[in-house]
């Protein structure tokens, strides 16, 4: 088994023409690889009527609605994040509530407030109350706000993981720009967060890097926007990691932090 | 034979990379499947005149027929043409030139002489646009990337000039190779080592749209895993015959060596 556990899907309300090619160009790729479910977000309107990382409630109620459409409609192959706004408290836990119910396993915070603000407090009790990850957005190592989002790196995660040690956090896509050598330390001490392998980069050293930090029992395998990285890193990793930890990387360590038969042989 | 035309020996100045020897490089080539690699000599790009790296890197590259050196030149270090007669002299299947990281413009005069000297001795000139994401560079590396307006000024400098550029991606090749006269295009190659597969499907596209004639295969290594350009090819239903010419055929082509025997 292999999960992508940082995938995205686009819709008809995006900025995209082409967004049913790439959707598909997602599933076929995935085919190629052996991908056997995309664990997917959609963040609201991809940017067409709000901020792709500052969605309005609108968006993402509809940007949430299509996931649940697709994974309806592909249950042996796609499951989803809720993406919520934080900053509509209210609007945000309804729609948790909403899209768990309705077969979501997981919740996703982009960039619409800092890691560790409290507006964050209540979602993750939210999450820890009905057992599902926290999957946050990382520029790795900001060193300055930039345009579009108000993005968070690790040390911002690690403050919000720390008061919320029952909730399993995702570091999202190490390999997603920005400087990976400090993210891996400032979240070593905190068992409750995962690093995510996905992103563009393929740098040489940063999977022994992160095997060094974390060790193989807190990574997980995806690809965020380039499956041919994370299929590229899959490959480095056959070559360096024993069986065992390799079968962790690939599914079982996603199949311990998300619910209960959230997976299809889980 | 599967041809790297973008790999790297020497340490790299910004953080540490693991797999800089040659023998170490050669282990890489092995596990993928590559048969040759055109080796450039990373620190050298770092220093006040980079062909004093030339030396080391024909020497260790010397002691390995699989490795073939890509000297490196400033065009504004008294005694450049001497550094490109001896690349042509030591049959090197190119030169490179980092304009940016040497703080020279990189398309000013001294780029055009040298453009046209590349030109004038028929041996390939090779750009690279960056070495790594600009989103996690150094904070002391603030050398900028290369322009694309940069390659089509100077494949525009001489008619006789072959460029291979590396590390571009699809916005960047496009803008090349649309705003060239098709003689021009046909004088630049690309590696793939930057270019995204799917599910945007960059490579893809630029296949169809510019043709994988142009295409080289190259991985950036060792800054950069090269498992990485041959999974994006593994993703593409390519005909075995346009897979062989990016693989290998299209850089002997630029290097004129259309059989491919380096």
């Amino acid at each position: 088994m292999l999960i992508d556990v940082h995938a995205h899907f686009l819709h008809d309300r995006t900025p995209r023409a082409d967004w049913r090619e790439r959707n598909a160009s997602r599933l076929r790729a995935g085919e190629r690889v052996g991908i056997t479910i995309h664990l997917a977000s959609i963040l609201g309107s991809w940017g067409l009527t709000s901020p792709i990382y500052f969605p309005s409630p609108d968006d993402c109620r509809h940007g949430n609605d299509y996931l649940l459409q697709l994974q309806r409609e592909h249950p042996e192959r796609i499951r989803g994040y809720v993406a919520v706004n934080p900053n509509y408290t209210d609007h945000a836990l309804g729609e948790i509530r909403r899209c768990l119910d309705g077969g979501m396993i997981g919740v996703k915070l982009a960039a619409s407030r800092r890691a560790d603000d409290p507006l964050l407090d209540p979602i993750c009790g939210l999450a820890a109350e009905r057992g599902v990850p926290v999957l946050q957005h990382i520029w790795q190592h900001r060193r300055r706000d930039y345009p579009g989002q108000e993005a968070s790196d690790a040390l911002e995660l690690g403050r919000l993981a720390a008061r919320h040690r029952s909730v399993p956090f995702i570091l999202a896509h190490i390999g997603g720009g920005g400087d990976w050598l400090q993210s891996l330390p400032a979240i070593r001490g905190l068992p409750n967060v995962m690093v995510d392998l996905s992103g563009s980069g393929v740098d040489g050293g940063m999977l022994e890097t992160c095997l060094e930090a974390v060790g193989a029992e807190r990574l997980l395998w995806g690809c965020d926007l380039t499956i041919e990285t994370g299929w590229a890193k899959l490959r480095y990793l056959e070559r360096i990691l024993s069986s065992a930890d390799l079968e962790r990387v690939r599914w079982r360590n996603a199949a311990r932090i998300f619910p209960s038969g959230a997976f299809p042989s889980d | 034979m599967r041809t790297d035309v973008n790999a790297f020996l020497g340490s790299y100045p910004f953080r540490r990379v693991p797999g800089t020897s040659p023998a170490a490089l050669l282990a890489a080539m092995d596990r993928t499947g590559i048969g040759q690699a055109w080796v450039s000599h990373l620190p050298g790009i770092f220093w006040r005149d980079p062909a004093a790296g030339n030396a080391w890197l024909v020497e260790a590259a010397g002691l390995h027929p699989r490795l073939r050196p890509v000297l490196a030149v400033h065009p504004e270090v008294t005694g450049w043409e001497r550094v490109v007669q001896s690349a042509v002299d030591g049959r090197a299947p190119a030169i490179r030139c980092d304009p940016t990281y040497y703080g020279i413009g990189a398309s000013g005069p001294s780029m055009r002489a040298l453009t046209s000297a590349c030109g004038g001795a028929g041996i390939l000139l090779m750009l690279a646009v960056r070495l790594e994401d600009g989103r996690q560079r150094h904070p002391n590396d603030h050398a900028a990337e290369l322009p694309a307006a940069a390659v089509r000024a100077l494949v525009r400098a001489d008619p006789a000039v072959h460029i291979l550029v590396t590390h571009a991606d699809r916005p960047f090749i496009e803008e090349v190779h649309f705003g060239s006269t098709p003689d021009e295009a046909r004088r630049i190659w690309w590696d793939i080592s930057w270019i995204w597969g799917p599910p945007e499907d960059h490579l893809e596209t630029l296949f169809r749209t510019v043709g994988p004639a142009r295409f080289v295969f190259g991985t950036g290594q060792p800054l950069r895993i090269p498992e990485n350009a041959v999974a994006k090819l593994d993703l593409l239903d390519l005909a075995s015959a346009d897979r062989a010419a990016v693989e290998g055929g299209n850089a002997a082509a630029a290097v004129g060596d259309p059989a491919g025997k380096g």
